[in-house]
């Protein structure tokens, strides 16, 4: 069983998150000599013409993502939105660093990824998962509990450090793995459908409450959803994709102030807007896909365990 | 403890019943009691040999319990060397699996000729036998880590080194202990064979010389008794291995929901 662990690739993804962190911290200087209140700019994240096939379960290629261009300027929350297996995951792998495109290019700062599922270590208690990637960077033990401790009592889990992911809300859980996000301490923070496994009111609750903790610790953010009001009234702006393959079909601007209400007028508009756009991309993959008949021949190999996107 | 007594009372209800037709059917007189003695007889010859039984126990447990924990350090080791290189895994599998094929009784006389006559050929033997279990769960334990979780570490800048501490040894230490517990059965039996197979000096050689021993002088009923300590022990080890693995690896008991 290969681990998926490509040295060459971790080689590269590596130079170019160093290459990143040094841009990212040039980009970072520069908006501190700007006046307060500035329009910022400098992309952190540049994704142009990119595309992406792999192996499908019966060997024949699936092409995830087609000449796809979008960026995201820092401190903007950039919200993706697309039918369920339009290339939402491998979009957000790339920008990781976890898959290579076939072509186009990615430029960006060295990202997070908090994936679907919470992915919480069931050995380790809630602190100490938060905190896994200072114990990754070598951060001594005591002191990186005490670091994630302090984000505990800012996103109301206190109280809950030692517990165990078991014993953990599905909520709680979801906010663990986003202070174990937030703690990485990368600038750009890539979100795949965190709040799709919820119920109604908990996902309104952690809808309120990422608002609120990206205020206090901004960063640039990458949210995948399929979930279109979610996008509205969390996002600076907002792309619409198309079924497999994926490429963008509209990009909505979300001016409104927040705390945005779901029922607000403009926020109704917009998702009606954004749904709209949904639709058109759908009604267009379709036609494109009996213009262009089968598809390419020529398609690169599978890297062993990567680029598969989990059959939902 | 009312529900510990309750757990217990399925078990207790089966070995009853199962004794109660076995002295039937020797007291009925449908066998010899050379060949098979009647439960009453075993009983008996229990508590006349008590301090025998007891003290050949020792050796025996010993050969059971430290070969168990070699075979788990052992097992895990080299579990992690064949997750780690798979080139190393082709080269050594195929003769893990074919050293489990080798009667003992072909390198006791090797065995006997390295490590004479103390306990140490004895602990090869059960190692030998007990270590293949441990490696197959181990190994699969260690694969089995969610590839996503590995994905994640990498965003999180986890060097192969960290991937296997933070994630793939804590998923594969139940696996392990899992692979010791099918290992105990076959342990027992493994003392066994290492008492029949080496010899040894000394007072007390153990419950499976014990046994070989009574056989020959048919003693039936001592040799069922001696066999009759091996089973509980066997039991006993089980449980305290699962204790064990409860005590090392609670998560790995938790939410396992609604079919418990």
């Amino acid at each position: 069983m290969q681990t998926g662990l490509d040295p060459g690739l971790e080689a590269e993804r590596k130079t170019h998150a160093e290459r990143a962190a040094q841009t990212a911290s040039v980009a970072q200087a520069q908006r501190a000599t700007q006046t307060a209140g500035a329009l910022v700019t400098e992309s952190a994240v540049r994704v142009s013409a990119v595309s992406r096939a792999y192996a499908g379960n019966d060997g024949s290629p699936v092409r995830a993502l087609a000449d796809i261009t979008l960026h995201a300027a820092t401190g903007e929350l950039l919200a993706v939105v697309g039918p369920s297996g339009c290339g939402k995951t491998t979009l957000l792998e790339l920008i990781c660093g976890l898959q290579r495109s076939d072509s186009g290019s990615i430029e960006c700062a060295p990202a997070a990824l908090m994936p679907q599922r919470d992915l919480l270590l069931p050995w380790l208690s809630a602190v100490d998962n938060a905190a896994l990637a200072l114990r990754i960077a070598r951060v001594p033990r005591a002191q990186a509990r005490e670091r994630a401790a302090e984000m505990f009592a800012e996103l109301g889990l206190a109280g809950f450090e030692r517990a165990h992911p078991y014993e953990l809300s599905g909520g709680m859980r979801q906010r663990v793995a986003f202070v174990r996000t937030l703690l990485s301490g990368k600038q750009l923070l890539c979100l795949d459908e965190p709040f799709g496994a919820l119920d109604a009111i908990t996902r309104a609750e952690m809808h309120a409450w990422l608002a609120d903790a990206l205020e206090h610790e901004p960063r640039t953010v990458v949210l995948v959803t399929h979930d279109v009001e979610e996008a509205v009234v969390l996002a600076d702006r907002v792309a619409v994709i198309s079924p497999r393959p994926g490429r963008v079909v509209q990009e909505l601007e979300v001016g409104l102030k927040r705390p945005r209400v779901r029922t607000d007028p403009e926020v109704v508009a917009l998702r009606e807007q954004a749904l709209a756009a949904l639709e058109q991309g759908r009604r267009r993959g379709r036609e494109l896909g009996q213009k262009q008949g089968p598809e390419p021949a020529q398609w690169p190999e599978r890297e062993p365990g990567l680029g598969q996107e989990r059959a939902r | 403890m009312r529900r510990r007594v309750l757990d217990t009372l399925p078990a207790v209800v089966l070995v009853i019943v199962l004794l109660g037709a076995w002295e039937l059917y020797v007291d009925l007189g449908s066998v010899n009691t050379l060949v098979l003695p009647a439960p009453h007889e075993i009983a008996v010859s229990l508590w006349e040999n008590a301090g025998l039984l007891a003290s050949n126990l020792k050796p025996t447990a010993e050969e059971v319990v430290l070969g168990i924990a070699l075979a788990l350090a052992s097992g895990f080791a080299l579990a992690i060397a064949i997750h780690l290189s798979p080139m190393l895994r082709r080269a050594v599998y195929p003769l893990a699996v074919g050293s489990q094929a080798v009667p003992i009784a072909v390198i006791a006389a090797l065995l006997i000729f390295w490590w004479g006559f103390g306990i140490l050929p004895k602990l090869v033997v059960v190692t030998l036998i007990c270590f293949f279990p441990v490696l197959v769960t181990t190994v699969d334990g260690l694969a089995g880590v969610d590839p996503e979780q590995l994905k994640l570490l990498r965003t999180l800048d986890a060097s192969r080194w960290q991937a296997l501490r933070f994630a793939e040894l804590p998923a594969a230490l139940p696996a392990a202990i899992s692979g010791a517990r099918i290992a105990l059965t076959v342990a027992v039996i493994g003392a066994y064979i290492a008492e029949s197979q080496t010899a040894t000096t000394g007072a007390y050689a153990g419950l499976g010389h014990e046994i070989n021993a009574d056989l020959t002088a048919l003693q039936t009923p001592r040799a069922y008794a001696a066999a009759l300590v091996l089973f509980v022990f066997a039991i006993a080890c089980f449980y305290t291995l699962a204790l064990l693995e409860r005590r090392l690896a609670p998560w790995a008991h938790r939410s396992r929901g609604a079919f418990r």
